[in-house]
């Protein structure tokens, strides 16, 4: 496991996984939605053509610097998160950094792409795109309260804040997290709702509305790097929620090739049906504004995790 | 091996068809045209299957899609909206208006041919062509994507005087940059 060669190996496997099952999901929910409208809607790799042909679009505009390096940093954010989490409980395919980081720090890297993001759209000068910012950062004071309470709760509950740690409790006790401090789990879950943006709130890209917010001046090869990215950030906010509340995936104990194949499925199974639980959310929903999303956010969700801090000391 | 013209004809295959399957379309809703759009886009006729979608802004569009007649004072913001699109770029003209004035032939305050003015890949005839015809105008469109003949954004960069002459003759007040894009 020390062998470097193995890790940068790892690393790329890594990145080339988050990233195809992050678009293909995108594309599957591309096609459910369809399903849901009486569509017939596009194949489900429709993702990976679209960025295809954002790639080879030519770019003849320029942002200044910010402008062009907002794509980058999402793209950087992404991967550095993905590798920061554990993809497999203990496995030897997928070691790369995940007993060094822990949950403070990935919360504070999971917003690095979202400052890219918000200073690149700063200076592309456009008005759409400095309103969706401000929609942006203020859902995610909306949504991250209730996020942070469930993670404190967890940390308080188990006095560890490593992520391989909570998921090692779990498979020793064979008691999922989502089981013993439930009102922790529901409000990541409400959490989540925001998270991935779906409606009733996509605020942020505001279809029809804000001319889709912060990327409205990106196109081409830049609006391509951002969909990867965000692509990569959907897959790791599901590896991190099946992590650390649904028990995880893998067993340390054995990293055959026929266990990590096993260990994936169960991964792709938990992680496709909690992703499930925005996109069913946002079928039945219309659009929030900012101050309702802001709202809904603060009462439940936040009175759950509360809940959950106290449930988590007096457990 | 790059430079082979074999291995030329591969690459243009496979960027000509991820082109022509992912269409990102800036609905310029001029005129009655726009209310055949949602019906196109929408559970009866689902344009989205042939990988046409809206996009919000000219950054992110492929397809520019003039549908229905043009107003002297919005053909400037139609120039804008075209130059500020990237390459490789179409346009659609939606309707007989577009082609020859249709109904407002002879209005004082519509223009009558659009290709006068930007380059147009394929026109859907009719007053207003059905959903049906929409689709199959996009078609048409893919076939000329795949076979490489939808180029138009480089004729207008190789025409840009000619376009430009007939634009001022219309916009008289032109106060825009003169290469804006």
């Amino acid at each position: 496991m020390e062998d470097l060669g193995l890790k940068i190996f790892g690393a790329i496997l890594t990145t080339i996984l988050g990233f195809t099952v992050g678009m293909t999901y995108g594309g599957i929910v591309r096609k459910l939605t369809a399903r849901v409208q009486n569509r017939y809607g596009p194949p489900f790799y429709q993702n990976f053509l679209d960025l295809l042909k954002l790639q080879v679009k030519k770019t003849n505009i320029a942002h200044g610097f910010m402008g062009h390096m907002a794509p980058v940093w999402i793209i950087i954010a992404a991967v550095t998160v993905l590798l920061f989490i554990p993809i497999l409980n203990g496995n030897l395919w997928f070691p790369n950094m995940s007993f060094h980081g822990d949950l403070i720090f990935l919360l504070y890297m999971m917003v690095f792409g979202s400052l890219g993001m918000a200073l690149g759209a700063g200076q592309s000068g456009n008005p759409n795109s400095a309103i969706g910012v401000s929609r942006g950062l203020s859902q995610m004071v909306g949504f991250e309260i209730p996020f942070v309470l469930s993670l404190v709760a967890l940390m308080i509950q188990y006095e560890t804040t490593s992520v391989q740690e909570l998921t090692q409790i779990q498979h020793e006790t064979g008691v999922w997290n989502a089981i013993s401090n439930p009102f922790a789990f529901l409000a990541a879950l409400f959490a989540s709702l925001g998270m991935f943006r779906y409606s009733p709130f996509d605020i942020v890209g505001a279809p029809a509305e804000l001319a889709s917010g912060p990327v409205s001046e990106f196109g081409g090869k830049y609006l391509g790097t951002m969909m990867s990215g965000g692509a990569i950030f959907a897959f790791i906010k599901l590896t991190l929620y099946v992590h650390l509340f649904l028990g995880g995936a893998g067993n340390p104990d054995n990293t055959g090739i026929i266990a990590t194949l096993l260990g994936l499925g169960v991964l792709l199974i938990k992680t496709f049906t909690l992703y499930m639980v925005p996109v069913f959310y946002g079928w039945i929903n219309p659009r929030y504004r900012t101050e309702q999303a802001i709202q809904y956010f603060w009462r439940w969700p936040t009175a759950l995790g509360i809940i959950g801090v106290i449930w988590a000391v007096y457990s | 091996m790059i430079n082979d013209k074999d291995s030329q004809k591969i690459v243009d295959y496979i960027q000509n068809f991820a082109r022509k399957q992912s269409l990102f379309v800036m609905a310029y809703g001029t005129g009655c045209g726009a209310i055949e759009i949602p019906a196109t886009m929408t559970s009866r006729y689902d344009a989205e299957r042939f990988g046409i979608r809206g996009a919000a802004t000219p950054r992110q569009a492929d397809v520019l899609l003039i549908t229905g007649y043009l107003a002297t004072k919005t053909l400037k913001r139609v120039i804008r909206v075209y130059e500020q699109m990237q390459e490789p770029k179409y346009v659609i003209g939606f309707g007989s208006c577009t082609i020859n004035g249709g109904m407002y032939f002879d209005s004082y305050n519509t223009i009558n041919a659009l290709e006068q003015y930007i380059p147009v890949d394929v026109y859907i005839n009719g007053c207003m062509p059905r959903p049906e015809s929409v689709i199959s105008g996009f078609v048409k469109l893919q076939e000329l994507i795949q076979q490489g003949k939808a180029d138009n954004g480089k004729k207008y960069r190789e025409n840009l005087e000619w376009y430009r002459t007939n634009q001022k003759k219309i916009i008289k007040n032109w106060k825009m940059p003169d290469y804006n894009w």
